[in-house]
């Protein structure tokens, strides 16, 4: 067969689906396709190889981080066996009343992948980045950025309650996804957000760095990326970050409390370290 | 024309550099070129190929204190090293650069980061300079001084810089009046590791550990499995320096048993010292090029900055260069002369600072050990 996408890892460089190139990320290259469907849109990510690092490295690291990436987000849509309890409660009080499959629906749905050849197929999640969403909005909605901000708190703590911790939260790895277009809306275009509003779903995406763990520090440091993402990208706006933390804790409860003071432990240390051994 | 001395002392380098601003009339645009490996010594215009402000440097001096194989410098030996060393130095500076007391604009030194002993010395001879000449002080964050050297003498204007060395292991990124932090070693810092890793196995000090490592790596060919210590933005390296700390005392077991050579798996033959440094390298190289990566994907940018002391290391370069390249990027770095702590980086951004209006005042001409980047304010950039 002729290779009509020669710069796609096999089976898509001889597919004859539309590729269309999304983002170029630090690891990965993402991409728009279709999924069995001409009507189900999906996303391909490719893991390239990078030939700075060592060829033994490099195989190990992606097949590494593709293996973990789908694992965790089989586990956080609740299917099947790798979801831990068969998608019943967990007795561990740390995961908190939510246990698995909790964010189904927050995070794409694994559909293929080779950790051999560097790809994953997943959902195709529809929307904007948050970082894009607060660089658009309209300037006066501080309201809205509240409840944008308030809504990640809450979603990272749904997800740590699930037992994951993201690896790598920032504004450009959670999607806000527009709402379902409701019924007898005047004036809006059903499905099409307005550019400036802030309202929609906040789905988490690119597990590439996460892990399972339940640990006070992973889930801290978690947050403390996310606190320091957020402060160099939105410097005007650093102030709000509260709102993440807020929603975060209530949320979470007496877990979120124990890991909010963590976290306080964890900025000191960025604070006061010296480097020397 | 604006001239400053500077001097720098915050680990076991002591460096004194002079430096002129010359006043420049027209507003060129900066022309970015990469990796300045000038021919020249002394004195350093590149006012017609270069970016500006072009500067000239008058004079660049620096003494390194060693310690014996197997050992680290002490900080009080250390001490010692730069107080036996900073007259002379500052003496010979001065001589080469052809200047008298009356010309100097400011004594320029290294508030902090880095060790307290050493720092205090090269503060007390600032503060004696300054009261001896008369002469305003100006205190420099040692990290800022790397990053605008690292600009001024390659040209790049708006790089995400990868801060590398003994005692900092930093991503930042230029944003509203701060060089902010984006990740850093959340343990030890990269050159650390190297030096810590360069004792256990009896690698000289001198020139520096991190270049004999870097000579030992060269011959090496089997990478062996170390953690990967990537996260998010951040890296750790405690667990990688536990690790072939742990590899080099079986590799040096292995030597004098009965049992005979540690051998690779997968090829048979006999693990080297060579391997353990070609393994390090490649693994710490490719966690930093990693967050720098993802550092330039989130922020958008295109150019990459290397300094401090680890910088000079070619391997680490051509690694970024290659990852800039794909990105259809380029990486600015430096020679030896700016990427090892020197006196000029100091003098440097003490008089862009000076030129702002900035003082040390005597009774606040303090230093600290720690002293975040991100704590200055960056107003000579908008």
């Amino acid at each position: 067969m002729t290779q009509l996408n020669p710069h796609l890892p096999p089976p898509f460089d001889t597919s004859s689906a539309e590729f269309t190139l999304i983002a170029q990320g630090a690891e990965s290259l993402l991409y728009r396709t279709t999924f069995l469907h001409p009507n189900t849109s999906a996303a391909l990510k490719v893991r390239p190889e990078k030939k700075w690092r060592h060829q033994t490295l490099d195989k190990r690291l992606t097949r590494q981080r593709i293996l973990a990436e789908a694992r965790v987000l089989v586990k956080l849509s609740g299917e099947g066996i790798a979801s831990g309890g068969g998608g019943k409660k967990v007795k561990d009080p740390k995961l908190g009343v939510q246990g698995v499959g909790a964010l189904r629906g927050r995070v794409p749905a694994v559909w293929g992948l080779d950790w051999e050849k560097g790809w994953l197929v997943m959902e195709w999640i529809e929307g904007r980045t948050v970082k894009q969403a607060i660089y658009d909005r309209d300037a006066g909605d501080e309201m809205g950025l509240r409840a944008l901000l308030g809504e990640v708190g809450r979603v990272v703590a749904l997800l740590h309650g699930a037992g994951v911790v993201h690896g790598d939260l920032t504004s450009s790895n959670l999607m806000l996804r527009p709402l379902k277009p409701e019924t007898g809306q005047e004036g809006e275009e059903k499905g099409v957000a307005k550019p400036g509003r802030l309202s929609g779903e906040v789905v988490l995406i690119d597990f590439g760095l996460a892990t399972q763990s339940v640990s006070d520090e992973d889930r801290a440091v978690d947050l403390y990326v996310l606190e320091r993402a957020f402060g160099s990208t939105h410097p005007k706006e650093e102030a709000l970050f509260a709102e993440v933390l807020a929603a975060y804790g209530e949320t979470l409860g007496k877990s979120g409390k124990v890991v909010l003071r963590r976290l306080e432990d964890v900025r000191m240390r960025g604070r006061k370290k010296s480097m020397l051994g | 024309m604006p001239i400053a001395i500077g001097l720098e002392g915050s680990a076991n380098k002591l460096g004194v550099g002079i430096i002129l601003h010359p006043h420049h009339e027209s507003a060129d645009p900066p022309s970015p070129h990469d990796s300045a490996h000038s021919d020249d010594e002394a004195s350093f215009s590149h006012a017609r190929k270069h970016a500006s402000p072009p500067v000239q440097i008058l004079a660049n001096l620096r003494h390194t204190y060693n310690s014996p194989p197997g050992t680290g410098f002490l900080p009080k030996d250390t001490a010692a090293h730069h107080r036996r060393w900073v007259v002379r130095l500052v003496k010979q500076a001065m001589k080469q650069a052809g200047v008298q007391l009356e010309d100097i604009d400011c004594i320029c030194y290294t508030k902090g980061p880095g060790m307290g002993a050493p720092l205090g010395s090269v503060a007390i001879a600032a503060r004696t300079l300054s009261q001896l000449w008369d002469k305003p002080l100006v205190g420099v964050n040692h990290c800022v001084g790397h990053i605008e050297m690292g600009r001024a003498i390659t040209g790049a204007d708006n790089p995400v810089v990868l801060y590398v060395s003994g005692g900092n292991t930093q991503v930042i990124a230029y944003s509203a009046q701060r060089y902010r932090i984006f990740g850093e070693a959340l343990d030890i810092a990269v050159g650390n590791c190297l030096d810590r890793f360069a004792r256990v196995l009896n690698i000289p000090n001198d020139p520096a550990p991190g270049y004999n490592i870097e000579q030992l790596a060269k011959k090496g060919k089997v990478l062996l499995e170390l953690p990967y210590a990537v996260k998010g933005m951040d890296v750790s390296f405690s667990g990688i320096l536990a690790r072939v700390e742990e590899m080099a005392r079986k590799l040096e077991a292995s030597q004098t048993s009965d049992a005979g050579a540690w051998k690779d798996d997968e090829s048979g033959e006999a693990i080297t010292k060579e391997d353990l440094c070609f393994t390090l390298q490649e693994t710490v190289y490719a966690m930093l090029v990693e967050i720098t990566e993802r550092a330039m994907a989130h922020v958008g940018a295109k150019q990459v900055l290397v300094v401090g002391g680890v910088g000079c290391n070619e391997r680490l370069q051509q690694m970024m260069g290659m990852m800039a390249a794909e990105r259809g990027g380029s990486v600015f770095a430096t020679d030896e002369r700016f990427c090892i702590d020197n006196g000029i980086m100091i003098a440097h951004a003490g008089l862009i600072a000076w030129k702002m209006g900035f003082r040390t005042p005597l009774e606040e001409s303090t230093f600290t050990q720690r002293f975040r980047t991100d704590e200055v304010l960056i107003n000579w950039r908008d």
